[in-house]
């Protein structure tokens, strides 16, 4: 009997551990290591965040999901992997930290003969003074990036509600909290589902809206913007964004590194070197995302963490990480097996791989500041390459070192991405929006990158059925209910 | 004098340059985004090409 661990159980490794259980049966052993004792639809924090689903409606229990499954389940979370082993074994090893109640604190060591990392981001609060302390959200802003941060973020917006009802105008601040943060997407349906929700509240013309960003254009999310096929044009994501920007009313300061978090203002850097500040009532601002910190040591005890991690935390695949400039990027820089070079044995999947280099355009202010968005990793994604990496593991278990791996590049894959704009079942709408592929590949696709029969958007109420629908369907799979497998990631 | 007609989809237009700059939907456009006959055949079509870009996903 051989093991497979698994580091994480987000959207990746979830796919992962609960596809590697089926497909393995009994015969093998499937681990999963996550500090977490509930899943959560992280999508749906946004709708938590305005007060129009509960952080019970996003989230379950684990134990029982992975108690149904076979799979080992331990609340903890990873330190350090050890994939040599130990003076005493050769055999591979992680150390991990109990985080639950009744083991907070306690270590302990599991061996492995394969190993997932899918632990996700470290939400690098920390990374811009005041917006927190390491991982820990500060106390100036608010955030949707956990279920328990959604719930504080729907407290505070109903203070601003009932104050704006007083008579007092309130400035909404709603963006990204450093220059190099990813994510836009959910800042982006957070201040158009808070728009929404002012509207029916009847004070939305008490309130002052802004958009904060280290997008260089509206609309680029990371992935350098797309271009779509909408009313017989080829247009840019830039003037799709601006147009509902300004349809809502919503004003934006975009190329902006957020460099400073102070009570009720920001400062901030602009791409063209010049300084400023913003004040705020109310503000959430996504913090930038980080390995989670996870060393790596070989069989005499020696740090080998920059041999397995990439020096922003994230695990090292089989991408081209040759630095290069932006005209040299190519399509097959990005991995396709997520493979560790020098640990056969180890994966990585979700948010937790290093990729090559980001996907939009690179930019620096002249002061030398990098302002620009990194590459999103999550979602539909997370779960197309969780399962590709479980179709690996489970070949290289069954049939031996010599199986094929299975790939998933995000240059040859699409994605799907509902955006909400504002919940409702007759009055709701979101932007329904797919991208293929994720990567541009500008040798295959000249002129856009993408192939734009399979690129497109728009925004209405199907996108918010959708996204509704979505919702149900991904907790239901999670839950690993009948039928489960034929819902795709 | 008469009084110049208010269009509701266009006053934001002079809320800033940035706005100014960009297209705003109109009225008709605005109403079918959430007329839940058009949107229901937008939720079928919208379904079969995300479903064709999954296909081509996995």
């Amino acid at each position: 009997m051989a093991r497979l661990v698994v580091l994480g159980g987000g959207v990746a490794g979830h796919t992962t551990a609960t596809f590697a259980a089926k497909w393995l049966g009994s015969q093998h052993e499937v681990v999963v290591v996550t500090p977490n004792a509930k899943w959560n639809w992280i999508p749906s924090n946004i709708w938590v965040g305005v007060g129009q689903m509960t952080k019970e409606e996003v989230t379950f229990d684990l134990a029982p999901v992975y108690a149904k499954a076979g799979i080992t389940y331990h609340q903890a979370k990873a330190v350090s992997i050890n994939p040599e082993g130990a003076e005493s074994s050769d055999k591979p090893f992680v150390t991990i930290e109990y985080t639950s109640a009744d083991k907070a604190g306690e270590t302990e060591t599991i061996e492995y003969d394969y190993l997932v990392n899918a632990t996700g981001p470290k939400l690098n609060f920390g990374a811009t003074p005041g917006l927190g302390e390491g991982s820990q959200l500060g106390e100036h802003t608010v955030s949707v990036c956990t279920a328990d941060h959604a719930v504080h973020a729907s407290e505070k917006l109903n203070e601003a509600i009932e104050k704006m009802k007083a008579g007092t105008r309130q400035k909404f601040l709603i963006g990204t909290g450093h220059g190099m943060c990813t994510c836009q997407g959910a800042a982006f349906e957070y201040i158009f589902n808070i728009e929404h929700e002012l509207r029916k509240a009847g004070v939305r013309d008490m309130a002052d809206m802004k958009w904060i960003s280290n997008e260089s254009f509206l609309g680029d999310f990371g992935m350098g913007g797309l271009h779509m096929k909408v009313g017989g044009y080829v247009v840019s994501s830039k003037l799709f964004a601006e147009s509902l920007f300004a349809e809502r009313g919503v004003d934006w300061l975009i190329g902006a590194h957020t460099s400073k978090v102070e009570n009720g203002k920001v400062e901030y850097e602009l791409l063209d070197g010049s300084t400023g500040e913003e004040e705020f009532d109310f503000a959430m601002l996504i913090p930038p995302f980080a390995g989670v910190g996870l060393k790596a040591y070989n069989k005499a005890g020696e740090d080998i963490t920059d041999t397995v991690f990439a020096p922003n935390g994230f695990m090292k695949v089989d991408a081209d990480y040759t630095p290069k400039p932006y005209a040299e990027w190519k399509a097959s820089d990005w991995p396709r097996t997520y493979q560790n070079p020098t640990y056969k044995n180890m994966f990585a999947a979700g948010i937790a791989f290093a990729p090559p280099h980001i996907i939009s355009k690179p930019m620096k202010s002249p002061n030398g500041t990098p302002i620009n968005p990194t590459p999103p990793r999550t979602g539909m994604p997370s779960g197309i390459i969780g399962k590709a990496v479980a179709h690996s593991v489970c070949d290289l278990m069954t049939k031996g070192d010599s199986a094929h791996l299975h790939e998933a590049s995000m240059a040859e894959m699409g994605a799907a991405c509902v955006a909400s704009a504002g919940k409702g079942v007759f009055d709701g709408t979101a932007a329904a929006m797919t991208v293929y592929p994720v990567v541009p590949d500008f040798e295959k696709y000249p002129g856009t990158g993408r192939d734009t029969d399979y690129t497109f958007g728009e925004i209405g109420l199907a996108g918010h059925w959708i996204k509704h629908i979505l919702h149900y369907l991904f907790i239901y799979k999670a839950k690993l209910n009948p039928g489960w497998t034929l819902i795709p990631e | 004098m008469s009084e110049k007609k208010l269009v509701e989809e266009e006053v934001n237009f002079q809320k800033s340059d940035a706005f100014n700059l960009t297209m705003i939907p109109g009225a008709f456009a605005r109403k079918m985004r959430t007329c839940v006959i058009w949107q229901f055949i937008r939720f079928l079509i919208i379904n079969i090409k995300m479903i064709i870009v999954v296909g081509k996903s996995h």
